[in-house]
């Protein structure tokens, strides 16, 4: 199989009817750090502020109250300092992080910061790795590092100079610390001075603090979002409210690329609270004054489907399908010099067969969405990720330019990349519920959870095929590795930054850049067309491949008989942040003494995202089962922001990686997704948590991503302790399926 | 028509009887703080107390709370409620945060039941409970915080 997938069937008609819109969105293989495959440039963010037209523009926009230092910093007179964040905040804690940077340069009180999403506006907040204005791949602080310390440095300059002219002395007698600004007996707040420090002009480069002069960076400031999240105040997309407002649920077709062909309403209109019924292209939508209503009526729909261009293979015949593709040759992703020659050699070649089942992501927020449509203009009220797609997206749907498209990005329950979407789904179906009824009220899309689970855009599956060659003492001589799935970027706006002569990077970062020193190393790779669209969940790629070269390994120095942690080294030599990652973690966990009877232990480390995380698990059967006791995590993401974070980051990423192999899947029946609530889709639950201690590795190395990393290494520390005690190693995902003993 | 107590408060509302009391609360009386996880019992996400006891209100009718008492997040209040907030906020357990309401309504009904939880304890309160960001070891960690902040 060759060339490109087309993923025109379950195209929304949005982006269809949108041409090139990979075009209007500007991206890149130049501006799009190559995450994935970790061959970035690494950042060069030039000008921290957009200059001349644009920033004045954008600054007397945002103008409305005194203080505005730049888009991303205001003072108001009553000491509250607004940090705009460019980035959405579902939780990892980026609004605290920007909060933090700016805090530091400006010497602010942390009590006195404020966060702020974003409008929509591409020039003044696009990601620097990206282009476009938006969150994921574990970017946000390394995007934002440098950025946002200028941001307070400057608006620190700008008050320093207005206290020194205010008070006749000389500005180097100024001082600033926790948000009082003082000169000899002078003293003032940032509040007090903001107005005439805002008319100050913006130093170009204002001066950054030397790292050991910092007081947040590195030590800890409070999320700047727990009493809100702690007393229900804080209001998702969900909870949004506006007068007049329709609540929408839409009847999707049950197979995937499924049409509508008929529908009878009439049941569905004779609900209480039910003001319209609309048909679109791929489902029916019913609009009534509360939710419940929507949900309610929307069972009552009866909706005859054309299945003629709908995904009709369940997953076992996927899964078949792949199996054979496995043993054909594919596109070459990394060549090896010779590998037949090395296997042909061998003494013994070791042939493994792995299969990973679509996960969908289950924020705890489904997908919802609130959007206006008046006067030309459309306004979302949405816990947005990409920003600029989903303007473009919105835009073609009315016909609209993208920047008549407004963005309140509000805080996401969630989404482990799924408001990340490059076709903006759940956005593109509001818009064309809006559009088809010609209704002026704002219109809110609610999503089920049946809807979130059974809707698609699912971690791939993917079927991976490994042979090693062995010598009589054990060492690698070859390493032939197949990798079968769907490509998430082909077909996407995101396309030319990722897929590269058919390859996507997503899908086989992790094994084809693997740090091993592995000679005679051969990856291939085969895009295949499933109707269910796929999407970055994550950690993306390395959600399967770190599980899929960490077993390996594990299983190869169990065969040469050597211990898994020296025989990794071994293969590390020139990769230092592994190393030290996987010392300390094994330290950390006393790899050296053995395990309390009855535990057994496993290891993994794994770089994603620029980051390096080593996993220690411990675990003992219990039935036949695996219970996870403690996991011991070493974790190098530069220099550390906010540990505290990072180390929820990884808990986090423990917990949602260990749910997913313990017992998440989604399959599909003729074509129909088998789960629908978390009764079958079946995630982590507060007795299955371990305990996670995180490590940090110091350093000085420019900060890199942390939402992710933490996930990759914990499936495979979790196999690799099963076999060290059971002697199985674990080969199908989740483990509910692929771990039968006795 | 059906009559309750929410948060102390006399309301009445004329939704159809066999509506789901989360929806209640949120689309009619615009308490948004218990949150829409599931709709099927499955997340607690929805967690109210009905005379004093944690309920799923996302299956619990509005007619079966007539006459009863609801408390909501916005409602929940008093010492336990305090010590189980503070510590939440002490140890920054939240990420995502659109379980906590629930969380926090589960680990208060657990501490008020129980003011010296082991984790055997809180395992069989809180398991009902998903958190996607897997928050679990702080909540447990914030339960014990706030049950020592009880005794003291
Ligand atoms: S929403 Fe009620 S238990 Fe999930
Ligand atoms: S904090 Fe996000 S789901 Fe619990």
């Amino acid at each position: 199989m060759h060339g490109r997938m087309d993923l025109s069937q379950f195209k929304t008609q949005a982006v269809a009817e949108a041409p090139a819109l990979s075009e209007a969105l500007a991206l890149d293989r130049r501006n799009f750090v190559r995450l994935a495959l970790g061959t970035g440039a690494g950042l060069v963010i030039g000008g921290w502020a957009p200059a001349g037209a644009a920033r004045a523009e954008a600054v007397a926009k945002a103008a409305t109250a005194d203080g505005v230092f730049t888009p991303y910093v205001t003072i108001t007179p009553d000491n509250v300092v607004t940090v705009i964040v460019k980035h959405q905040d579902k939780g990892q804690g980026i609004a605290t992080g920007l909060s933090t940077l700016v805090a530091e340069e400006l010497d602010a009180d942390w009590a006195q910061v404020k966060p702020e999403f974003a409008p929509a506006n591409v020039e003044l907040y696009k990601n620097f790795f990206f282009g476009v204005q938006g969150t994921g791949g574990s970017t946000a602080i390394a995007n934002s590092y440098e950025q946002y310390r200028k941001a307070g440095a400057a608006a620190r300059a700008m008050i320093v100079e207005a206290a020194a002219k205010r008070w006749g002395v000389d500005a180097a007698t100024v001082m600033v610390a926790k948000g009082v600004v003082t000169s000899g007996a002078h003293t003032a707040t940032l509040g007090e001075l903001a107005k005439e420090a805002a008319a100050v002009p913006v130093p170009a480069e204002p001066k950054l603090k030397a790292p050991e002069n910092f007081v947040y960076i590195g030590k800890s400031f409070p999320r700047v979002d727990s009493v809100a999240k702690t007393s229900g105040a804080r209001i998702y997309t969900q909870d949004v409210q506006l007068p007049g407002m329709l609540v929408a649920t839409l009847a999707r077709s049950p197979r995937f690329g499924g049409t509508v062909k008929s529908v009878d309403d009439k049941a569905a209109r004779a609900v209480k609270g039910v003001v319209d019924v609309v048909t679109l292209p791929k489902g029916v939508a019913v609009l009534a004054t509360s939710t419940y209503a929507a949900i309610r009526a929307r069972d009552l729909l009866q909706i005859t489907w054309d299945d003629s261009n709908a995904e009709t293979r369940g997953t076992d015949a996927i899964i078949a399908e792949y199996k054979a593709l496995a043993d054909k040759p594919g596109l070459v992703a990394r060549k090896g010099d010779d590998v037949a020659g090395a296997l042909a050699k061998s003494d013994k070649v070791i042939e493994a067969e792995y299969v990973f089942p679509f996960l969908a992501h289950a924020p705890m927020e489904p997908m919802n969405c609130v959007l206006q449509f008046k006067d030309g203009q459309a306004t979302l009220w949405t816990g947005s990720q990409l920003q600029t797609v989903d303007q473009a997206v919105t835009g073609a749907i009315f016909g609209i330019k993208p920047e008549n498209v407004i963005i309140n990005t509000l805080w996401a329950g969630g989404s482990f990349g799924r408001r990340g979407v490059y076709d903006s789904d759940y956005i593109a179906e509001t818009a064309q519920i809006v559009k088809t009824s010609g209704r002026s009220e704002p219109i809110k899309l609610v999503w089920t959870r049946e809807d979130d689970i059974k809707g698609g855009y699912y971690r791939p599956l993917y079927v991976h095929k490994v042979r090693v060659g062995l010598d009589k003492d054990g060492a690698i001589l070859g390493w032939h590795h197949r990798i079968v799935g769907q490509s998430i970027a082909t077909g996407t706006p995101f396309e030319s930054a990722i897929v590269k002569d058919g390859i996507d990077g997503t899908s086989v970062e992790g094994v084809a850049d693997t740090p091993y020193e592995i000679p005679n190393m051969h990856v291939e790779l085969h895009n295949t067309k499933v109707g269910a669209p796929p999407l970055w969940w994550r950690s993306v790629g390395h959600t399967h491949t770190a599980y899929v070269m960490e077993t390996m390994i594990d299983e190869i120095a169990a065969l040469a008989k050597k211990d898994p942690v020296e025989f990794r080294l071994s293969l590390l030599a020139k990769h230092p942040r592994h190393r030290a990652v996987l010392q300390l973690a094994a330290d950390k966990a006393g790899w050296g003494t053995p395990p309390a009877e009855g535990v057994f232990r496993g290891v993994a480390v794994h770089e994603s995202f620029k980051s390096f995380v080593a996993e220690v698990a411990e675990l003992r059967m219990v039935d036949s089962k695996p219970k996870v006791e403690r996991v011991v995590a070493a974790v190098d993401c530069g220099i550390a922001v906010n540990p505290d974070n990072i180390r929820a980051q990884v808990e986090g990423g423990v917990g949602y990686g260990l749910g997913a192999i313990l017992h998440s899947k989604v399959t599909l029946k003729d074509g129909v997704v088998d789960q629908g609530n978390f009764d079958g889709y079946e995630v982590l639950r507060f007795n299955e948590m371990p305990k996670v201690e995180v490590h940090l590795v110091a350093s000085d190395a420019a900060p890199t991503g942390i939402g992710e990393p933490g996930v990759p290494p914990i499936g495979p520390a979790v196999a690799n302790a099963i076999a060290a005690g059971t002697g199985h190693r674990v080969r199908i995902l989740p483990f509910a399926d692929g771990l039968k003993l006795g | 028509m059906t009559q309750f107590k929410l948060n102390g408060r006399d309301v009445s509302v004329e939704s159809e009887d066999d509506t789901p009391l989360l929806w209640v609360v949120r689309d009619e009386l615009g308490l948004i703080g218990s949150k829409f996880g599931c709709g099927a019992a499955q997340c607690g996400a929805c967690t109210m107390y009905l005379d004093g006891q944690p309920i799923r209100s996302c299956v619990t009718a509005v007619s079966d709370v007539s006459g009863k008492e609801i408390t909501t997040i916005e409602g929940l209040s008093g010492k336990v409620a305090d010590a189980v907030r503070d510590a939440w906020v002490k140890l920054d357990v939240v990420q995502c945060g659109y379980c906590q309401s629930g969380q926090i309504m589960a680990a208060a009904a657990l501490l008020s039941d129980n003011p010296k939880p082991t984790d055997d304890d809180i395992d069989g309160a809180m398991t009902g409970n998903i958190c996607r960001c897997n928050t679990y070891q702080r909540i447990r960690a914030a339960i014990h915080v706030a049950s020592d902040t009880l005794k003291a």
